[in-house]
């Protein structure tokens, strides 16, 4: 801990930063158990990991954005001296570029810069924050069609990455010394992408240190001098990246999770499964009676493809009685609960037409389906007119399986049902699941968990918004989901 | 270009109403035509710069009428009789609404319920002052308001500089640039490590201050005041930075769009009356015109919707 002693080591090879011990935990939840981590000026480290591995989590305990629940994390600056705490990640040079774009759409390019780099200010601003970040536009993607004056509302995806990338590598009062580049390539072509690798071995050669996170391997190996491969929340192998092979480190992201075999869950298919119920232009198609996954890391077009299934099959004003199809959200938040409404009346929601009479709600048919699927799934409440928000997260989760349940649809979509439901509340929805999957139903489950999706009796697998494997049977292990989810091939071929 | 037809609107339907003003009404083309026809839009210029600044920051202020209202009352009373005290007055009133921003910010609550509570707090004070119509302005802005510049009349004078000193400081100033980046992408701002709630009071405190000039203006024209002078203006303002080719979220504001939509606005109460429209249509018939040019706006903007589809999953 106490290595402070001065003299002993220069400041060019003390650490950028350092997290010893470090973990983050939310409420229950650990995303972070005791993460070791240093980087080097002039290092280039690759974070990998599946869904919910921490990478997120530990991207932003290095920024600053977050404070560790335990343990500690060190900044070292330039001159040696060390700190903790977000203003000290900024004044030694961290720069993180995130996933989701974080520009505003309404300014220019130029103004753009103005928002992370807080010096820009006085007479004369506008000029400094033109030539910074042309300068930076320039170094890293010559040929670049982008002008300062540019709205970034009016540029394209790609090009707004590109601004945002060279926003984190511009010139400023603090220069950049540690780059955070979380999925920079996502949403760049081959060749911008090669000039940004390029740009970052350049970085590095230089001093620079980069952490550089994707799911393209191709360009991990490319790009990073050391590997650091996490699974639930922990670093499970940190090694120069000539020592790692594309297999290794796939094998390396699997193996650790306790492999609780789902297998026996998977049998007598053919005589439950029947004829094709459904197809999508993705080419996503289910059959009756079957339990559809679509897998893949988050964020690469899983949501959008229940989502645009489940409006194409629900919209209009009609069959409001019998539905084609009934969903069920993950994000109950957002569009699952009604906070203020009681246990009833969230469950009874989508059924109202069927419960109506005259247009008026018949409140006995009501209290009865209601009573009738308290017991059924076994709500843990002692009055279903309590307040929905009375119930833990895995209680109101159920309600939201009841609700689309207990409607006639054939089709049940799901989008990752299970976030933050506790163990025993999933085993019973599993279970559940098998059994309406018995009498007929065709699910589809989308799910940001691999254990879940190796229910299914088929799995998509998404990467870029398109279906990158279909896999059935026992094919469906998590290694081949992790192949399919991460790119194998040489980046930029 | 998206910036470029946005300002474009807001002129053409400025000289497209004034141009009919001028063929109905040939001696409005004159110093003191254009002096008639524009004074009273001075003070809904300003409360339109207020309007704009809360609109800025994903708000939006319904407060801004009784505010007014509040503002001409105090001038007329107390800024007249004993500047000092009257001076205070209306720096506390900045300082509220600097603090009803943080408040919105601070508790997250919404702005159109807590604007509303305010305004009937401001209308509530401004009656206390002055139960009836009356009090006097003071004579130096009833002079400044007044003052004859040669060959262009004050009014014009008058929104060209608040046009111009608007621009400069939301448009171009550092400051402006970073409030308009919290209407834009309040998350990124955060991240960046700035403190959103000051960014908000400095909005909240800039809407103010307007406010507070829009009243004073206005009673330096009206040369008294009345609980319920400028109630209106809360619409207006509105309608104005929309019609200038703001945008209600996001950040997209215009204020020298928000000043020439207030200057339409003006002008199409004229224009009615001009035609000889029975006043129990004119409101209507203003509507009428405020949708019919929106719909143009709308025809002009082929937005992709693009942008807000990062944040799934």
């Amino acid at each position: 801990m106490n290595e402070a002693t001065a003299g002993a080591s220069s400041p060019k090879d003390a650490p950028l930063v350092s997290l010893s011990d470090a973990g983050m935990h939310f409420g229950a939840v650990r995303a972070l158990d005791g993460v070791n981590l240093t980087i080097y000026p002039g290092e280039c480290l690759g974070l990998v990991g599946h869904n919910g591995a921490g990478k997120s989590t530990a991207v932003n305990v290095i920024n600053g954005g977050l404070t560790p629940t335990s343990g500690s994390v060190t900044y070292t600056g330039a001159d040696g001296q060390t700190g903790a705490g977000a203003g000290m990640a900024r004044a030694i040079g961290i720069r993180s570029i995130f996933q989701e774009l974080s520009l505003c759409p309404n300014l220019t390019v130029e103004e753009s810069l103005r928002i992370p780099q807080k010096d820009l200010g006085g007479f004369g601003w506008r000029r400094l924050a033109r030539k910074r970040i042309s300068d930076s536009l320039d170094r890293i993607f010559p040929g670049h069609r982008i002008e300062a004056g540019m709205t970034v509302g009016d540029l394209t995806l790609a090009e707004r990455q590109m601004v945002e990338i060279a926003a984190g590598f511009a010139e400023g009062t603090i220069a950049p010394r540690l780059v955070i580049l979380d999925e920079p390539t996502s949403s760049l072509d081959s060749a911008i992408a090669r000039q940004l690798l390029d740009h970052v071995r350049r970085f590095c050669a230089e001093g620079g240190a980069v952490i550089f996170i994707s799911h393209m391997l191709g360009e991990i190996f490319d790009v990073t001098t050391r590997i650091d491969v996490m699974k639930d929340g922990r670093i499970i192998a940190s090694r120069p990246t000539k020592d790692f092979t594309q297999q290794g480190l796939i094998d390396a992201m699997g193996h650790v999770a306790t492999e609780t075999s789902t297998a026996a869950a998977r049998q007598d298919d053919a005589d439950r499964i029947g004829e094709v119920v459904l197809t999508s232009p993705e080419g996503l198609s289910a059959r009756r009676g079957e339990i559809v996954g679509l897998a893949g890391l988050a964020g690469h077009g899983q949501a959008e493809a229940l989502a645009k299934f489940y409006l194409s099959r629900s919209a209009g004003v009609r069959n409001t009685k019998s539905p084609q199809a009934a969903f069920v959200a993950g994000d109950r938040g957002r569009d699952g609960v009604m906070p203020l409404w009681s246990i009833l009346r969230n469950l009874t929601l989508t059924h109202l037409p069927s419960l109506a009479k005259r247009g008026i709600v018949d409140l006995n048919a009501e209290g009865d389906l209601a009573a009738a699927w308290k017991k059924r799934i076994g709500i843990r409440t002692d009055d279903m007119t309590n307040p929905i928000l009375s119930l833990s997260g895995g209680n109101q989760q159920k309600v939201l399986f009841a609700r689309a349940l207990a409607s006639s649809a054939p089709i049940v979509v799901m989008d990752d049902p299970m976030r933050g439901v506790d163990v025993g509340t999933k085993q019973e929805a599993y279970e559940m699941i098998r059994r309406e999957a018995a009498s007929g139903r065709t699910f589809l489950w989308y799910s940001t968990e691999t254990d879940e999706v190796c229910q299914c009796d088929r799995v998509f697998v998404f990467r870029n918004g398109q279906i990158s494997a279909e896999l059935t049977g026992s094919d469906i292990t998590e290694e081949n989901i992790l192949a399919a989810s991460f790119e194998m091939q040489e980046a930029a071929e | 270009m998206n910036g470029n037809y946005r300002i474009l609107l807001p002129v053409v339907s400025l000289a497209v109403l004034l141009a009919a003003v001028f063929y109905l009404q040939p001696r409005a083309m004159s110093y003191f035509g254009l002096n008639l026809l524009f004074n009273l839009a001075v003070p809904i210029a300003l409360a339109t710069i207020a309007q704009m600044m809360v609109i800025m920051v994903n708000d939006i202020d319904l407060s801004i009428g009784t505010f007014v209202s509040f503002v001409a009352c105090v001038t007329a009373t107390y800024l007249n009789e004993t500047p000092l005290l009257g001076a205070a007055i209306l720096l506390a009133a900045i300082l509220a609404y600097a603090a009803m921003g943080a408040l919105i910010h601070l508790r997250q609550l919404p702005a159109i319920v807590v604007t509303l509570g305010m305004s009937f707090v401001w209308g509530g004070l401004a009656v206390l002052i002055l139960p009836s119509p009356g009090g006097a302005a003071p004579a130096w802005i009833r002079s400044l308001m007044t003052v004859k510049p040669p060959l262009v009349p004050m009014a014009v004078v008058a929104c060209i500089i608040i046009a111009a000193v608007t621009h400069l400081l939301i448009m171009r100033s550092a400051t402006g640039t970073i409030l308009r980046g919290v209407g834009g992408n309040t998350q990124a701002v955060m991240r960046a490590g700035w403190s959103v709630i000051k960014l908000k009071a400095t909005a909240y405190a800039l809407a103010g201050f307007f406010g507070v000039l829009s009243g004073m203006c206005l009673v330096g024209l009206t040369t008294s005041a009345d609980a319920n002078i400028a109630l209106r203006y809360t619409l207006l303002s509105i309608a104005g930075v929309i019609l200038g080719g703001g945008e209600f979220i996001g950040g997209r504001v215009s204020p020298v769009g928000a000043v020439i939509g207030a200057l339409t606005l003006a002008l199409a109460g004229s224009f009615l009356s001009f035609i000889r429209l029975s006043p129990d249509w004119q409101i209507g018939a203003q509507g009428a015109i405020l949708i019919l040019v929106l719909a143009v706006r709308l025809v002009f903007s082929r937005r992709k919707s693009n942008w807000r589809q990062s944040d799934n999953g």
